[in-house]
């Protein structure tokens, strides 16, 4: 296993990750990872990384939308519904 | 070896809600304000980082869907045209930024450090892959979890907020940021491996003053 893989697996991780891969890069991947230690290091460092930022919120609660905000959008739905007629 | 997705189930939900939105149903049309306004204002807070910016782009973005709404055919469609509508009234909303880069960040620049002897050396990984959950919930680490998606470089800022907080397709992604698939890709691993390694610091800082009080 040549050390350079290491550098291959950190620059297809996420589509690795991502099942994005072709299946034979995949399990050459797979492979090299399962025999060293660093990549998996890595790997199961960047899924919790990942995982955790998915949950990305801003500190910034959303407003609620104004009753006549609300109201315009209605409006302009059912402008579309009437454009479209019965059933279509 | 893959990431679970926590959005990969919801998406049945929001193509469910689209066919009812497009089928003329105000119920739908009440579940779509209240969840579209609040996925548009994550995504435009972030993108602006001004919160009257991103409630004007909310707006502005539902006003939109709604008013255009019969040139949508395919429900499954309705997620990304959404947002591709958001990401134009951000482009309108913001100034540009002089954190902007130039170029792609190098991957080399985002390897992490080699240890020992040239023959030798090998990559230096802490492994904090053990991190208990509720941890993310500190409110230190949050706020650290947060800051560090804002000062992503808008470029894959942008994309990891699509792909991996909204759970759009690279597809998906590549349709409202107008740029290829494989460009997709190599943005939102950069932008993976910019906010592990912002990550890793903070938790390599913090065991080392931990080490010190001690």
């Amino acid at each position: 296993m040549k050390e350079n893989d290491c550098q291959d697996v950190f620059a297809r991780l996420s589509e690795l990750l991502d099942r994005e891969l072709p299946a034979g890069s995949c399990e050459e991947l797979e492979r090299h990872i399962e025999n060293c230690e660093p990549c998996v290091q890595f790997v199961e460092t960047l899924k919790k990384s990942i995982a955790m930022h998915r949950g990305y919120q801003p500190d910034a609660i959303p407003p609620q939308l104004s009753a006549e905000v609300k109201q315009a959008l209605r409006q302009a739905y059912e402008r579309v519904l009437e454009a479209r007629g019965p059933g279509k | 070896m893959n990431v679970v997705d926590p959005k990969a189930q919801p998406a049945q939900t929001d193509l469910e809600l689209a066919r009812e939105l497009l089928g003329g149903s105000m119920d739908a049309f009440e579940r779509f304000v209240s969840a579209y306004h609040d996925k548009i204002f994550r995504y435009s807070y972030a993108m602006c980082g001004q919160r009257e910016d991103a409630e004007e782009i909310a707006q502005e973005t539902l006003m939109k869907v709604f008013e255009n709404l019969g040139q949508l055919r395919e429900p499954e469609r309705l997620k990304p045209w959404v947002f591709r509508i958001a990401k134009n009234a951000c482009l309108m909303k913001r100034r540009k930024s002089v954190f902007a880069p130039r170029s792609e960040i190098s991957l080399d620049q985002l390897m992490p450090a080699k240890s020992g002897e040239r023959n030798g050396a090998r990559l230096e990984i802490a492994d904090w892959s053990g991190l208990p959950d509720h941890l993310a919930m500190n409110t230190e680490l949050h706020d650290r979890l947060r800051k560090s998606v804002h000062e992503l470089p808008e470029i894959y800022r942008s994309v990891f907020l699509l792909r991996d907080v909204e759970g759009l397709s690279t597809e998906e992604a590549a349709d409202v940021l107008d740029v290829t698939p494989e460009a997709i890709k190599q943005r939102l691993h950069r932008g993976r491996l910019i906010l592990r390694k912002a990550l890793d610091d903070y938790l390599r800082a913090g065991k080392r003053s931990e080490g010190k009080s001690s």
